[in-house]
């Protein structure tokens, strides 16, 4: 018999603790792939990561590194604070939809549009999480929340709000990138992308931005297996999976 | 170094580069908004950090960030855009970092106008921001002091790792003076080496949070903040007095610009015969309680005159001073007017009783 | 001893820019000076105007209503500011551009043809300089020697001299308006 072999383990990244994350939740997945990234690169020692306000603002008790805490959708603006006064740090926003797409669209349609050089991994679960389930801008059509009982009625509240795509529009260089973690090869992809954008930051290219499709059984009402179905069949047709931009395909004048 | 002659707005500009100041982050707004000019100018020259923001709420958030990276930061504005950076000042003081807040008051309520006022004190001193927290507030009347408290700011957010405000209206951003920057320096930087988001090389990770969803962690927060509040109180009390010494019949309180005006009108008073004197806070948080009750209770004084661009906002602490035991009277203008030294001349009579028609 | 003077005129004929070369001529004679402008909406194609007080000790209120001295550019400054100034004090009149006086008879009136002076010397856009030039020699509100070095600071700095000596032309065509009688008191 030789000797065991570890094959699975925490990253470095991640502290040992708990999550409060309810079951089947995926924001655990992404916070495991951030952190293989961190390790992988090397990264951890010089990071400093913003939570959000949302179902991920104890993110600090989780991850292995400096970490600030930011009002609601303003983590652009505190990346971009830090990263100008100090330029060879790492530094990354971990954003939700109602954070990021909702209250905090100025901050981050900005910190883009300047190529500030950090990175934001937006989780995009269709729905307000910790305050228990309302519309979020990117809730799918005719979607039941606490604040839309009859569904999203999209001549009232407009259409999802495909984030992704909009940032990919900007004439300044930037990466940007739709993935979801509903399935292993799904996590797979993400994991590339999200590694992707740190590389990005880590040569000082360009700001890079990974939006994430993501599930919230407790809030949508399913089953941890029927909301990553629910998310495949629904979300992703809308929200198209992909690279939408990168520094490395100037934009066609 | 010869006096120059510079513009309240850009005075302060390079009162903060001497103090110091590595990054400024800022959105336009009359009357302020030279500053911005000015910086964008000078801090590429310094090796400063300048950033025009899409908003003062972007702009204010950037300074929380930058501070708790551990620069030296500070924003200015005006009313309407204190109230969106109001969000990141209840955080920068939560997390008890320092910052430092100008802030060139316009008229108000809601857009209001862009002339000079005082009509910020309350918000200024009672907090703008939600929250149990404090600013330690300074409010210069002449654009050397402008400069000298500025620099003095970034040396009291280091010390109380507190944001610290500075309130002028819209004459000290606008008004030209001769500025002596001579013999002045930056204050010693505080060690953020024990909290600063540096990244973790070597150490713990350090995290800069204002959320503790434990009542019992974060009441004993808000007692550490009421403790350096009292500490404030007692240590960083300023104000001045003019013509208080020889038993005036009426004492005015005033600050900032308004100040100045009160001295001329004290001084034309005094040419008649009649005695004024007058106190004025240069710190309004802390209020100077104590010493504005001192100088109200010699006995001579029959009464005390407020004066404000406002509607009567400082008239409060005032009135808390005094504990009601002088008559207390107001005088205040708004919209933009600057009271005119005639008529608080006028006014100063008439409550004496000596005014035309006497009492 | 406090003197004050304001200049108003409507945006673009270098009404800020006088007052304050007269301030730093304030400052070179060691005086206390403030330079308090109109500021806003004003500044946009409407009336545009300062103040500026030179005095020998700290100054009080910025703000004065009854100013010693008064320089009116243009019409609508005159019937805003004419009827300001301190009864004895002085109002210099852009004869040029204003062909009414005031109808007070406690104040001594000066026309200055500033925009004729300007243009006979090809120097249309410096009428502040010529009213600056008048203004000195008129009041003495700073020395003409001390003003004239505070020009040669300000402008020996750009070009190769040109600029000051444009400046020094107009200015000291002003001063000679007021001392030969070019700006007589009127009627």
């Amino acid at each position: 018999m030789g000797e065991p072999i570890t094959i699975f383990k925490r990253p470095a990244s991640l502290r040992d603790a708990f999550t409060h994350y309810c079951p089947g939740c995926t924001h655990g997945v992404i916070h495991r792939l951030i952190a293989e990234t961190l390790d992988e690169l090397g990264l951890r020692e010089r990071t400093i990561g913003i939570a959000p306000v949302g179902c991920s603002v104890l993110a600090y008790n989780y991850f292995y590194c400096d970490f600030q805490e930011a009002a609601h959708g303003r983590a652009p603006a505190l990346a971009t604070g830090i990263k100008r006064v100090l330029p060879d740090r790492i530094v990354f926003t971990y954003q939700g939809d109602g954070d990021l797409a909702s209250i905090g669209t100025a901050e981050i349609v900005h910190a883009a549009n300047r190529g500030e050089k950090f990175t934001t991994i937006f989780v995009n679960n269709a729905i307000y999480g910790m305050t228990g389930g309302q519309m979020a801008p990117t809730t799918m059509p005719n979607q039941v929340t606490t604040t839309c009982p009859r569904g999203r009625d999209v001549n009232l509240a407009g259409w999802p709000l495909p984030v992704a795509d909009l940032l990919a529009q900007l004439r300044t260089p930037s990466y940007v990138e739709r993935v979801a973690v509903h399935t292993p090869r799904h996590i797979i992809q993400a994991k590339r992308a999200i590694r992707q954008a740190f590389q990005y930051q880590a040569e000082r290219r360009c700001y890079s931005f990974v939006e994430v499709l993501s599930t919230c059984p407790t809030n949508w009402g399913k089953t941890p297996a029927e909301a990553c179905q629910w998310l495949d069949e629904v979300m992703v047709p809308y929200f198209k999976l992909g690279l939408k931009k990168s520094p490395d395909r100037p934009p066609v004048e | 170094m010869a006096k120059k002659l510079m513009k309240g707005n850009e005075a302060i500009g390079e009162a903060a580069i001497v103090a110091g100041a590595q990054a400024y982050f800022c959105y336009p707004i009359t009357p302020q908004t030279e500053v911005a000019e000015y910086l964008a100018k000078r801090m590429p020259e310094v090796g400063g950090v300048f950033v025009q923001a899409e908003s003062e709420l972007a702009a204010s958030q950037m300074i929380f960030g930058a501070a708790a990276a551990g620069a030296r930061v500070f924003t200015t504005s005006s009313s309407p855009g204190i109230s969106l950076m109001s969000e990141a000042m209840s955080y920068i003081a939560a997390a008890e970092l320092p910052a430092v807040f100008i802030n060139i008051i316009r008229c108000g309520p809601g857009l209001g106008g862009i002339l000079p006022s005082q009509g910020d004190y309350l918000q200024a001193t009672k907090g703008g921001g939600h929250g149990d927290y404090r600013f330690l507030v300074l409010a210069p009347s002449t654009i050397q002091e402008t400069v000298d408290l500025t620099i003095e700011a970034f040396r009291l957010a280091d010390k109380y790792r507190n944001p610290v405000m500075l309130i002028g209206d819209g004459l000290i951003g606008q008004m030209m003076e001769p500025v002596d920057f001579e013999g002045r320096t930056a204050p010693p930087r505080l060690d953020t080496s024990g909290w600063a988001t540096t990244g973790c090389a070597g150490r713990e990770p350090h995290i800069v949070k204002t959320l503790f969803l434990d009542p019992n962690v974060l009441e004993q927060r808000n007692r550490k903040m009421r403790d350096k509040y009292e500490q404030m109180k007692r240590e960083e009390v300023r104000f001045e007095t003019y013509l208080c010494d020889d038993a005036p019949e009426l004492l005015v309180a005033a600050y900032g610009t308004t100040a100045r005006v009160v001295r001329t009108a004290v001084d034309r008073l005094r040419e008649e015969g009649v005695k004024v004197g007058m106190f004025r806070p240069i710190s309004v948080f802390p209020f100077p309680d104590e010493p504005l009750r001192q100088q109200a209770l010699v006995p001579s004084v029959k009464a005390v005159l407020v004066v404000e661009m406002s509607m009567g906002q400082m008239l409060e602490d005032v009135e808390r001073a005094l504990q009601g035991r002088r008559p207390l009277h107001f005088f205040g203008r708004g919209g933009g007017n600057v009271p005119a030294p005639e008529e608080l001349v006028r006014e100063c009579r008439r409550l004496l009783g000596n005014g035309q028609g006497g009492r | 001893m406090q003197r004050e003077v304001t200049f108003a005129g409507f945006g673009g004929q270098g009404i800020m820019t006088a007052g304050k070369l007269l301030a730093l001529a304030g400052m070179a004679e060691g005086k206390e000076v403030a330079w308090i402008p109109s500021y806003g909406p004003e500044m946009r194609g409407g009336t545009a105007y300062c103040t500026v007080v030179i005095a020998d000790r700290l100054i009080g209120s910025p703000i004065v209503n009854d100013p010693e001295n008064v320089f009116v550019f243009n019409r609508p400054s005159l019937e805003k500011f004419g009827p300001r100034v301190r009864p004895g004090g002085v109002l210099l009149i852009n004869s040029s551009l204003i062909d009414v006086r005031s109808d007070r008879q406690d104040i001594v009136q000066v026309c200055v043809p500033c925009n004729d002076i300007a243009n006979a010397l090809k120097n249309g856009r410096s009428i502040n300089l010529v009213g600056l030039g008048a203004f000195v020699a008129r009041t003495g509100m700073v020395g003409l020697d001390t003003q004239r070095a505070v020009l040669e600071r300000e402008f020996g700095k750009k070009g190769k001299g040109e600029a000051l000596r444009a400046a020094s032309e107009v200015f000291e065509a002003g001063v000679r308006a007021v001392l030969e009688g070019q700006g007589a008191k009127t009627p």
